[in-house]
């Protein structure tokens, strides 16, 4: 395999593996926790190291992974003492926990390969150099390998926990009422959560593990209303990001990480305009849309009103639209020419009249006002 | 005092203490609306949405002087923080998404910059990273008097505009009720904040500068519940750990100042959440033990009246296992009896015999009344 496919396949793994975890922590409103969790298993990766000496140790997800819950332990709390929100409780702990992981490092690592930069930003091109051995075998990148694991661990998780999960998600109290232990379900994702950031860290670093578990679900979110294609397209989302990424990383010679996120967020940004029924645009054009059907029915109610009356000349005119109703002339306009198109009213001359068929529809308005 | 002459003579501790100090108390003022308004977080996404505002800064006008570089950020946080609202406001994503997304968004598309810049033949950047991480030790005396520059504007516009603060950080709506802009407001308050993180960066860094915002608010919400007396006590606590980690870095080797900053806020947060008098953990935990004990002393005496209205006279004694089942906290009967007995409401006959005094037929009168509504029997 050459290193640039070896990327690119490590970039996806990536991208599809935090995705999963991602989609529940948007949809259960904490977002925000993968930040948390990402920069806090810092001290856990640090105290690993310190231990085994071996950047490569699978100790090291163990300890990420408690750092990460604790973290999730020391919010809730922190919560529970009711003196502070949530929010606050996690602005709070996340950088205590940092901060004590960035002097462990200064303090005792020296000149260890372990410094804060490769936490945070990480580096992937380096990542097909770090080969994962097994008796003198090569089987693939480390990262690869690891990253493979975890995604096999959060896939299983995910399909045997579904019905568990979603019942979590969406309706929490009632999951505890049948017996589904939702307060276990909620630790467990969140261990979820800290081993894909720890796996993912040394490969795209702890801030884009956020872009990568927020992003694609949440453009997924824009996109449909249903659990199981929200989490398919999360994937498909993240996968593109991660290949977008790449090449964009390429072409700028630039940080594949942060290409990464910034393909994520443009993706994102697609979907907030474009969505087919939840897009800004098509909320805007379907504003329109009821404007002016709203539009047409005032006027053929107003029609109806002055129908056959000596003041009839006066009100049934076009421009008397625009003083009496206050529309502006190209709204009025509008409004002329949909009813012409449903046939509602016709011309003749300055004056506007009903048809019987808009007759009909203006007594309908009527009732349904 | 060795200590105290350094503050003095020392050049780089009394710059990054008096830099410490001013940043903390503008956070720290600040930091009090953003948590109010439930906000806590978005100081995390303004700090990280300003990188590519430097690296833009840098990129268009090959400048790294500091005032540039800042407006290039400020431009940026303030930009992410509107998308933010924006998002929450005209699409169903909720808040926590759409800070997720914009902080690590525009933070990666700063390191793409970033990356960017360093490859370039011609380019100087170095330095650039020393606003992911922050420096304090680089600040010079020019940094502070910016910090205090902006520091002193940023306390200004808070009292000039107090009232519409207090009231749009606990009434959005009755704000709007009463005709009071409350978009502009809300968005003179995001550029306030935006500016305070931005100055901040520098010192300590992305990751900890929302530690600075959140934290000392946080820490002096426990001690009072008034916005003004809170303000005050929040830049006090951004002051006093500013300045204590500052000197407490300087002191160790290796030892770098803004984690140790925000350590130093965390631990009072910690005593705070604490030892604050009213909504303290050790004060509230006083408070439902004595609250218990009056209750157990109650209980226990409206059992004696009970048993004693049964009988002829109020000296007719009890056993205490009869009191034992009655009270509804079995087998605890001893303890509260004896401290019956030291209050002189009850008073032993003999081994396990007990009898009400008369001051405590009176107590036992006043509970029965108080918690019943009902008189005596006896």
């Amino acid at each position: 395999m050459s290193p640039s496919f070896e990327i690119q396949l490590i970039a996806i793994v990536v991208a599809v593996t935090c995705a999963l975890p991602g989609v529940f922590l948007v949809l259960q409103r904490m977002a925000m926790m993968s930040d948390a969790i990402s920069h806090a298993i810092l001290p856990g990766i640090v105290i690993a190291f310190f231990i085994t000496q071996d950047l490569s140790s699978p100790f090291m997800i163990v300890g990420a992974a408690a750092a990460g819950v604790l973290t999730v332990a020391l919010v809730e709390a922190l919560r529970k003492t009711g003196l502070l929100k949530e929010d606050a409780a996690i602005g709070i702990v996340f950088p205590a926990l940092f901060s004590v992981g960035v002097i462990l490092i200064a303090k005792y690592a020296g000149d260890v390969h372990l410094d804060v930069d490769a936490v945070l930003l990480g580096e992937l091109a380096f990542a097909p150099f770090d080969r994962f051995t097994v008796g003198g075998l090569d089987i693939g990148p480390r990262a690869l390998v690891v990253m493979s694991a975890i995604l096999v661990v959060n896939v299983v998780f995910i399909t045997v926990f579904f019905k568990e999960l979603k019942l979590t998600t969406f309706d929490a109290a009632l999951a505890g009422t049948l017996g589904f232990a939702p307060v276990l379900m909620h630790y467990v994702l969140m261990g979820l959560v800290s081993v894909t950031a720890v796996g993912a860290f040394d490969a795209v670093g702890s801030i884009l593990v956020v872009a990568l578990m927020v992003a694609p679900p949440a453009a997924a979110f824009m996109l449909t209303r249903r659990l199981k294609p929200m989490i398919l397209l999360s994937c498909a989302i993240g996968g593109q990001s991660a290949i977008g990424g790449y090449w964009m990383a390429r072409w700028l010679d630039a940080s594949i990480a942060g290409s990464m996120a910034t393909v994520s967020g443009l993706l994102f940004l697609t979907a907030v305009l474009l969505a087919p029924e939840r897009g800004l645009i098509s909320m805007a054009r379907r504003q329109r849309g009821q404007r002016v059907e709203f539009g047409s029915k005032m006027l053929v109610i107003h029609l109806y009103h002055h129908e056959g009356l000596p003041e009839a000349e006066k009100e049934c005119r076009l421009d008397h639209l625009e003083d009496h109703l206050r529309w502006e002339h190209a709204f009025a306009s509008r409004a002329v020419r949909s009813c012409k198109s449903q046939g509602w009213i016709r011309r003749e001359g300055e004056l506007l009249v009903l048809t019987s068929a808009g007759r009909d529809h203006a007594r309908e308005a009527l009732v349904e006002l | 005092m060795e200590l105290l002459q350094d503050m003095f003579t020392d050049y780089t501790l009394r710059t990054v203490a008096m830099g410490a100090a001013l940043l903390g108390i503008t956070a720290g003022s600040l930091g009090g609306f953003a948590l109010l308004r439930r906000q806590s977080l978005l100081g995390d996404a303004i700090s990280h949405a300003a990188l590519p505002g430097i690296a833009l800064a840098f990129l268009l006008t090959g400048s790294k002087a500091p005032l540039v570089l800042v407006t290039g950020a400020a431009l940026a946080g303030w930009l992410g923080a509107t998308l933010i609202s924006s998002l929450t406001r005209m699409t169903r994503i909720k808040y926590d998404s759409a800070l997720g997304i914009m902080l690590s968004v525009f933070f990666g598309f700063g390191l793409v910059l970033l990356t960017y810049i360093q490859k370039r033949p011609d380019a100087n950047q170095a330095g650039l990273e020393s606003y992911l991480f922050g420096q304090a030790a680089a600040l010079v005396q020019q940094d502070v008097f910016v910090i205090l520059g902006i520091g002193l504007l940023v306390m200004l516009l808070t009292l000039v505009f107090w009232k519409e603060f207090k009231l749009v950080s606990f009434d959005p709506d009755f704000a709007a009720t009463i005709g009071m802009p409350v978009r502009w407001v809300d968005h003179l308050l995001t550029g306030l904040f935006v500016v305070a993180i931005v100055i901040g960066l520098q010192t300590v860094g992305v990751v900890l500068m929302s530690a600075m915002i959140i934290a000392p608010a946080a820490a002096a919400r426990q001690w009072t519940d008034k916005l003004g007396s809170m303000i005050g006590i929040a830049a006090l606590f951004g002051a006093v750990s500013g300045v204590g980690g500052a000197v407490i870095s300087s002191r160790n080797a290796n030892l770098p100042t803004g984690p140790t900053i925000v350590l130093f806020v965390s631990l009072i947060v910690f005593a705070s959440l604490m030892l604050a008098p009213n909504r303290g953990l050790v004060f509230r935990r006083i408070r439902e033990w004595k609250a218990g004990k009056n209750l157990r002393v109650d209980a226990v005496l409206v059992d004696l009246y009970t048993l004693a209205s049964q009988h002829t006279s109020q000296e007719y004694p009890h056993s205490e296992r009869v009191l034992n089942v009655m009270s509804s906290m079995s087998g605890t009967a001893r303890r509260t009896l004896n401290l019956l007995s030291t209050l002189e409401l009850a008073r032993q006959i003999d081994q396990n015999q007990w009898a009400l005094t008369p001051t405590g037929v009176e107590r036992a009168e006043r509970v029965i009344k108080e918690r019943f509504g009902t008189e005596g029997t006896l």
